[in-house]
């Protein structure tokens, strides 16, 4: 009787049975003749031999090649369509030890991920990258792919590619090899056995520099796609062949292995103990207690004005000092995008219950740095509200409002006259904490100390609350 | 006497193959053949026709599925 020793079965890295199905678990959810199965297949060799599978972290894309999960007994993470190679990065930055694998197609790689994947490939990441290439976005039902050959028909090409409205199709291996840092850049092909073959010699390699932690690695597969292309799997193996290795020529692009040096390890993260003392926050007064909120409050403030104003840093010392005085706070700017002279506001919470939203539509308080903030935001001011007005005469007759009370103030000259318009917002502070019974004013000058750090402008500041409280004074 | 035995085997899993027919077109010695009977899902699966297996493994790795074929060499005696 002969007796027979196996040579060739399925890899040990690949799950037994696949959950995703409740029945015919063995099977993976690749359409017939599908080349995703082979590569999938040759990649798992590739793992089992370089015998890496515990350290191996699969990021699996958007596409037909999502469910990489389901069949890889490896670390596995799905990521956002095209994102694959930045959350590579990170992966294989913070595990250093772990052998990262991104496997995306072509709609993923080189259309919504284009600038993820340039970018990884000039950082020289340490990251095997397959690119399956099968010139057609397969999964969502056959639109044209930035990879699509001219000519080829799609949904969206239904007379076929143009050079000229369409463009010709994007060559990925080509353009990062246009870039200093990759090692291994190499473009494969599922056309026929020998093609597989190499290609499997390819996955090893490519893997090979993550074991030896050479930098980043690129294997680009020609893949066919033969229920999108409509061609039976045997036609679309020589579809390969015959159509796409013309449009992406076959062979290595790169191979800098023997002169690659391994790359420096990432510098660990520091403990986070050490972060206070890193970013010079440490503070040799013992920490203080929480405060218990000394009467009940609910605050809701907008402040407005001109960019550079300090609209959103005067809501930011409310918002602290309320946290410092055990409230629970929101703060939530809203800017153009102009840093200055454009219009900003913030709104801000300070309540003894928690914050129900961050929002502050009709206001207790309004801050108006400038007329247009008056004028805009007064019509929701709360009736019985209050409103600070910084404005050198009285506001205007059609911004006025019997039922909310205004404190008007040329707050800019105020500020002026202590040594900076900059301090426009802390005068209008100081008359706030005057006006209204908010929060101790300790909390306000903790608030601001932490924000401010010069010794000079904390003079400034403070004297401007005081100038603040004498004009919100009732005489 | 008893005929030389083939220096390889092939076993197919018929319920994991979907039919595409990669596997009979390369096969070198042409030995697999489509079945004419449909599996649970309705494709003709691949199977060996019982004699002339080289077990060069080319079957393996062209067929799409990661488990669905299993090559076995003779060992040597």
């Amino acid at each position: 009787m002969a007796s027979y020793t196996v040579t060739h079965e399925k890899a040990e890295c690949l799950y037994e049975i696949y959950e995703r199905k409740p029945e015919l678990k063995h099977q993976t959810h690749y359409c017939p003749g599908c080349g995703h199965g082979i590569a999938l297949k040759l990649l798992a060799r590739a793992i089992d031999e370089a015998g890496i599978r515990d350290r191996t972290i699969m990021v699996s894309p958007v596409g037909c090649s999502v469910f990489l999960y389901y069949y890889f007994d490896v670390g596995n993470v799905q990521v956002s369509h095209g994102r694959a190679p930045a959350v590579g990065t990170g992966l294989s930055r913070s595990l250093p030890e772990s052998i990262v694998i991104s496997y995306q197609g072509d709609g993923d790689l080189a259309a919504i991920g284009t600038a993820e994947i340039l970018h990884a490939a000039n950082r020289g990441e340490s990251m095997m990258v397959v690119f399956v290439n099968n010139g057609i976005y397969g999964m969502t039902g056959g639109q044209m792919a930035p990879t699509t050959p001219l000519g080829k028909k799609s949904t969206t090409t239904p007379f076929g590619r143009n050079e000229w409205t369409d463009g010709p199709p994007v060559r990925m291996s080509e353009i990062l090899n246009a870039l200093d840092a990759p090692v291994f850049i190499e473009r494969v092909g599922l056309g026929d056995n020998k093609q597989i073959m190499q290609a499997g010699k390819a996955f090893r390699r490519a893997l090979d520099i993550q074991v030896k932690r050479q930098g980043f690695s690129f294997l680009e597969v020609l893949s066919p796609c033969p229920t999108i292309w409509k061609l039976d799997p045997v036609d679309a193996q020589r579809f390969i062949r015959e159509d796409m290795a013309k449009t992406f020529p076959i062979g290595n692009l790169r191979d800098r292995t023997k002169d690659a040096l391994s790359r420096p390890a990432p510098k660990p993260a520091p403990p986070i103990a050490e972060l206070p003392r890193i970013l010079e926050l440490t503070d040799d007064t013992p920490e203080e207690p929480v405060a218990t909120p000394s009467k009940p409050l609910d605050l809701r403030l907008r402040i407005a004005g001109f960019g550079g104003q300090g609209v959103l840093m005067l809501g930011e010392v409310l918002a602290e000092a309320g946290l410092e005085a055990g409230y629970n706070v929101s703060w939530l700017p809203s800017y153009g995008p102009e840093m200055r002279s454009g219009t900003s506001n913030c709104h801000v919470r300070i309540c003894s219950d928690p914050v129900d939203s961050p929002l502050v539509s009709n206001p207790s308080v309004l801050i108006a740095m400038n007329e247009p903030s008056l004028r805009k935001f007064l019509p929701s001011v709360e009736p019985g509200g209050m409103v600070i007005y910084n404005g050198e005469t009285e506001p205007p007759e059609d911004c006025r409002r019997p039922d909310v009370r205004f404190i008007t103030a040329h707050f800019t000259a105020l500020a002026d006259s202590l040594g900076s318009s900059k301090a426009t917002n802390i005068v209008m502070l100081g008359a706030l904490l005057e006006a209204e019974d908010l929060i101790e004013e300790k909390y306000v000058a903790s608030a601001l100390r932490g924000k401010v750090k010069s010794q000079r402008w904390l003079n400034i500041d403070f004297a401007a609350i005081e100038r603040g409280r004498e004009i919100a004074c009732p005489v | 006497m008893t005929a030389k035995p083939d220096r390889g085997r092939v076993e197919l899993d018929s319920q994991e193959c979907k039919g595409c027919g990669l596997c009979v077109e390369a096969c070198p010695p042409k030995v697999l053949h489509l079945s004419s009977h449909l599996n649970h899902y309705g494709y003709h699966p691949a199977a060996y026709d019982g004699a002339g297996c080289t077990s060069c493994g080319i079957c393996f790795f062209v067929c799409p599925e990661p488990g669905a074929i299993v090559v076995l060499r003779l060992v040597a005696a």
